[in-house]
């Protein structure tokens, strides 16, 4: 248990890292999408909304589990949405590239 | 292989895609495969969890997803000016589903919890509660649900650092003695109260550091939940979700010269309270639409700078028409974007980019200020604080040091506004005094509009 904690804060330090160094590429352009994909990806929390209402080991973790698979699919399926319809909207004015 | 072996590698799949899906998203030519990617990754991560063996009860998993679709479709249909409270909406959606997990594993592992690990599903729910009620605060004064006037009080950092202080002092006893469970919902009713302390004294144009630090505060919530469920792949997610909204608060802050302890520590309202300036009763100069259009069609090069006003007035397929009438007369148009500029980071591009404006014609500030000099016409639109030259001149405004777009430095400024009231932040503007500044007073849409009827209809000769 103590290792997996350490593993996982190395997990976490090199993901901000990595967080870092890719976020500060992304074009101010794009600050808008970047904000509703990066809101999607953490919506990822769904994973362990499914299995706390999925094995069911009290009512209450089945109610909140519940409603959390909710709160957090209605985040993937709407950011995914939404930052697709906003970089559909880019397009560049030079014939260099469709 | 085992069942187990095989989610964790949809898992490790799902992280490479995420990164990836980051890493495209930093030009608009290869963003699309970004979202393209996050969605198989996320598709990959829900199939692989699904076969996990410990589910037992299938139904409600299935309710959960088809509700969540049900909601999300039209919340990812909004119009795009509805972008920034649908944005604030959904950081309360993942600080929500943050902290009711955090609550259930609480309870379903209490009092058997080690200290760190009680350390970290505190701050996961401290961090969950406070996002959720802070972001449907932002989303309903985005909304304009509530009033979007700043409301500050005596010793307001001073109660809400109290809160704070006293929602870690609980978690420091559960961490010590996790047998203590009815202290927990204290840990979780106090972040709640404090999340609405926290945005009350936030007024509109402050909404992009907001929403910045909130969207910080659900990843790095996010983060804490996959410490606590032992989830690499969550945790990965946290920190790039939390990386992302810290990345754009330091740039948000910058751009209004707070510095970033300032905007922890709620000196959001503060630019409000301190603009009480003198009104001083000096002539402008003012224009028809007519005369603008007239200018606008003998400029070579000419700067648009739009600001929230444009959004309000839903001016931005206007502009468009604008553009086009100046481009084929041959007048180079750019449009200078400052980073504040709107409601959220990044709201203008957004919107100039729904009004079919190519995005190489959208520039950031450094880049049109370096050309300023020799620029014809600035024309500016719902813009006032980002174009304020006191902000470089007079060291006793409120907003000195802000870095602004230097429209003034145009061989000619026009302003189209809709009176003399001062702007948002109550300051005065310089700007409208000057000798080569012309303001055109009225709707930015009607105004527009009429300059581009006097382009079409008036003759093509400069």
């Amino acid at each position: 248990m103590k290792l997996d904690l350490i593993t996982s804060l190395y997990v976490f330090m090199l993901a901000a890292f990595i967080g870092f160094e890719v976020i500060r590429r992304v074009s101010p352009l794009l600050h808008t999408p970047l904000m509703s994909l990066t809101n999607a990806l953490d919506a990822i929390a769904v994973v362990g909304a499914i299995i706390l209402a999925g094995e069911h080991k009290s009512q209450l973790a089945a109610i909140l589990g519940t409603i959390a698979i909710v709160a957090a699919t209605s985040n993937i399926v709407g950011g995914f949405l939404i930052t697709d319809r906003m970089l559909r909207m880019f397009k560049s004015s030079g014939p260099k590239r469709p | 292989m085992p069942t187990e072996t095989f989610i964790e590698i949809t898992y490790l799949i799902a992280t490479v895609l995420f990164i990836l899906s980051l890493k495209w998203l930093s030009s608009p030519t290869t963003a699309r495969h970004g979202v393209w990617a996050g969605e198989v990754g996320m598709a990959l991560a829900i199939g692989g969890t699904l076969l996990y063996r410990g589910i037992v009860d299938y139904k409600l998993v299935a309710i959960g997803l088809v509700l969540g679709c049900i909601i999300g479709v039209p919340l990812g249909k909004v119009a795009m000016t509805a972008v920034p409270q649908r944005t604030a909406l959904s950081h309360a959606f993942g600080a929500l589903c943050v902290t009711l997990v955090g609550t259930s594993e609480f309870y379903l592992r209490a009092p058997n919890i080690s200290p760190f690990l009680m350390a970290v599903l505190s701050m996961e729910v401290i961090l969950g509660s406070l996002t959720f009620t802070g972001s449907l605060m932002a989303a309903g004064k985005l909304q304009e649900i509530l009033p979007q006037r700043p409301i500050t009080y005596k010793g307001q950092n001073f109660v809400n650092l109290g809160m704070l202080a006293l929602a870690v002092a609980i978690a420091a006893i559960l961490a010590m003695h996790p047998e203590q469970i009815k202290l927990f919902p204290a840990m979780i009713i106090i972040p709640l109260i404090f999340g609405v302390m926290l945005v009350i004294p936030i007024g509109g144009a402050d909404m992009p550091t907001v929403i910045s630090l909130l969207n910080s505060y659900a990843g790095l919530s996010a983060a804490a939940m996959g410490f606590v469920l032992n989830s690499k792949l969550l945790i990965v997610a946290g920190a790039l979700d939390g990386s992302s909204g810290f990345i754009l608060s330091v740039i948000m802050s910058k751009a209004m010269n707070r510095s970033f302890t300032n905007v922890l520590f709620g000196g959001f309202g503060q630019i409000q309270a301190a603009a009480t300036g003198v009104q001083e009763q000096r002539p402008v100069k003012s224009a028809t639409a007519e005369e603008a259009a007239a200018i606008l069609a003998a400029a070579n090069k000419v700067v648009i700078v739009p600001g929230y006003g444009m959004a309000v007035a839903q001016a931005q397929h206007k502009v468009r028409e604008l553009f086009d009438a100046l481009t084929k007369r041959g007048v180079d148009v750019t449009f200078g974007i400052h980073p504040v500029a709107g409601r959220m980071p990044g709201h203008m591009n957004v919107l100039l980019a729904e009004a079919d404006i190519p995005y190489d014609k959208l520039l950031d500030m450094d880049a049109v200020n370096g050309d300023m000099a020799q620029t014809d016409v600035a024309l500016v639109i719902g813009a006032n604080d980002v174009t304020n030259p006191a902000a470089r001149t007079d060291a006793g405004s409120p907003i000195f040091g802000m870095p602004i777009i230097d429209v003034d430095k145009a061989r000619t400024v026009m302003v189209i506004k809709r009176s003399m009231a001062a702007g948002f932040a109550g300051i005065d503007n310089p700007l409208y005094y000057l000798d080569h500044t012309l303001m055109i007073f009225g709707d930015a849409k009607n105004v527009v509009g009429n300059i581009v009827r006097e382009l079409s209809g008036g003759d093509a000769h400069h």
